[in-house]
């Protein structure tokens, strides 16, 4: 077992972990932070996407020990901070942008690195960024439709 | 997955050093290998995390060569790599955003997915690639699906680019795993062609020698009508059979000498 430390949310967190604990293990299972979704474990999915330094990553698919230092972002970190959804969160609400919900932490983690990136991202922009989170319940058009108003809100 | 015990060096030296232990294996951006040891598939004893490593990050571009180094993403070659747009393009297409984010050329190349892209464009364009004991050519460094010559606890560290007249990849997406069924990157030196193929031998990437003779003396579409991709050896999955890969190299090099 190691330590790691990192931000996580604004908070510096530490915990326990052995070399092969994901980031995602770490977080659901460490920190409590149940929001970040397991789907597929494979690398495919995109349900467990957070934030390493800014950048969205697949947090199923790096170690906690990576990231030693580092500041992440989870779902739990995108409301606002006095509890009320963030931009992004609010315009999913506002446009069925999620059925089950399960891809959807994912989905606003990918959402938000991409605004960061590119403020005004066309349709076909905001698809192809999106490759990389799948939908099962395939609510995509919906879910474009959430990160277009998310665009014009922030 | 079983358990490792995770190393992270704070040079290069010290992560050469690591991994010459026995059992001891580089961790890049681990977007290959994390899913192949969950898999069970590989179990090291020791991980070296090299991905943070500043001495393996950067681009640079002089006198008609772009070097990358080895822990460079995906992401960075497609937003840095100025004179060389092709090669840009191509690191911009792989898999999706989380992936580009962590993945690097050196694990990339080093792992040599028969499908992969990195390597179709390292040998194409006259690539040398830089380890932590030699310097390789592109064309002796790919033995067969996920081999290559390097030695155990050799490390590439930077890839040279040769920086051709023109070039194009065409990558036909095999939409599920984002990799390339067939992909085909075409790079042309006055008037020495190159035409490497990934995704459909089963001996992993290959440069169709014809088609870069036929183009040699006439770089057009046209030029390689006449041409058929022999089927035997090609790749046959759930994706493609044999016959359609073989097609699919003739329509992508016809597509990438219209691009160009
Ligand atoms: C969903 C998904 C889609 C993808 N789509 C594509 C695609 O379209 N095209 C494509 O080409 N690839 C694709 N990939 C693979 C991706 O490009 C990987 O990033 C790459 O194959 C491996 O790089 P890595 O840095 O993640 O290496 P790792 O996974 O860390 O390592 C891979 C192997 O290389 C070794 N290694 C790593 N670095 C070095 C080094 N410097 N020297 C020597 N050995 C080293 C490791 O020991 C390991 O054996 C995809 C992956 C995923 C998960
Ligand atoms: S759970 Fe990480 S990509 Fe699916
Ligand atoms: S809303 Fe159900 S998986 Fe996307």
């Amino acid at each position: 077992m190691a330590t790691v430390t990192m931000t996580v949310n604004g908070k510096s967190v530490s915990g326990e972990v052995e070399g092969r604990t994901l980031l995602s293990d770490f977080v659901r299972n460490n920190l409590n932070l149940t929001g970040t979704h397991i789907g597929c474990d494979t690398s495919q999915c995109g349900a467990c996407v957070v934030h390493v330094d800014g950048k969205a990553v697949k947090s199923c698919t790096i170690f906690a020990l990576e990231v030693e230092g580092s500041t992440v972002k989870t779902i739990e970190g995108m409301a606002n901070p006095d509890g009320s959804l963030g931009v992004v969160q609010q315009a999913f609400q506002d446009n069925h942008g999620l059925q089950c919900g399960f891809c959807t932490p994912g989905m606003v983690m990918s959402a938000a690195a991409l605004l960061d990136e590119n403020p005004n991202p066309t349709e076909t922009e905001i698809r192809e960024y999106l490759e990389g989170n799948i939908c099962r319940c395939t609510g995509y058009h919906n879910i474009v439709k959430s990160i277009q108003a998310a665009a014009v809100a922030a | 997955m079983y358990d490792f015990e995770l190393r992270r060096p704070e040079n290069l030296s010290e992560a050469i050093e690591s991994l010459s232990a026995d059992g001891a294996q580089a961790l890049a951006g681990g977007q290959t290998l994390i899913p192949t040891l969950k898999n069970r598939l590989a179990s090291p004893d020791v991980l070296v995390s090299i991905g943070g490593l500043a001495e393996l990050q950067g681009v640079s571009e002089s006198n008609g060569v772009v070097s990358i180094k080895a822990g460079t993403t995906h992401g960075v070659v497609a937003g840095s790599v100025k004179s060389y747009p092709a090669l840009a393009a191509l690191a911009a297409n792989i898999g999706d955003p989380a992936v580009r984010n962590r993945g690097t050329i050196g694990g990339s190349i080093a792992n040599n997915d028969p499908s992969a892209c990195y390597p179709a464009a390292t040998l194409a364009s006259k690539a040398t690639i830089i380890t932590s004991k030699r310097s390789i050519p592109s064309s002796d460094f790919f033995v067969g699906i996920f081999e290559t010559v390097l030695d155990e606890g050799e490390l590439i560290t930077q890839v040279d680019f040769e920086v051709p007249d023109v070039a194009n990849y065409q990558k036909f997406d095999q939409p599920a795993s984002r990799f390339a069924l067939v992909g085909v990157f075409l790079a042309r030196y006055g008037n020495d062609v190159r035409v490497a193929v990934t995704g459909a031998s089963e001996d992993g990437v290959f440069r169709w020698s014809e088609a870069e003779q036929a183009l040699g003396s006439d770089f057009s579409a046209s030029a390689i009508d006449r041409l058929e991709v022999d089927a035997e050896g090609m790749i046959e999955d759930i994706h493609g059979s044999k016959d359609y890969r073989a097609s699919l190299i003739k329509v992508l090099t016809k597509r990438a000498v219209k691009a160009c």
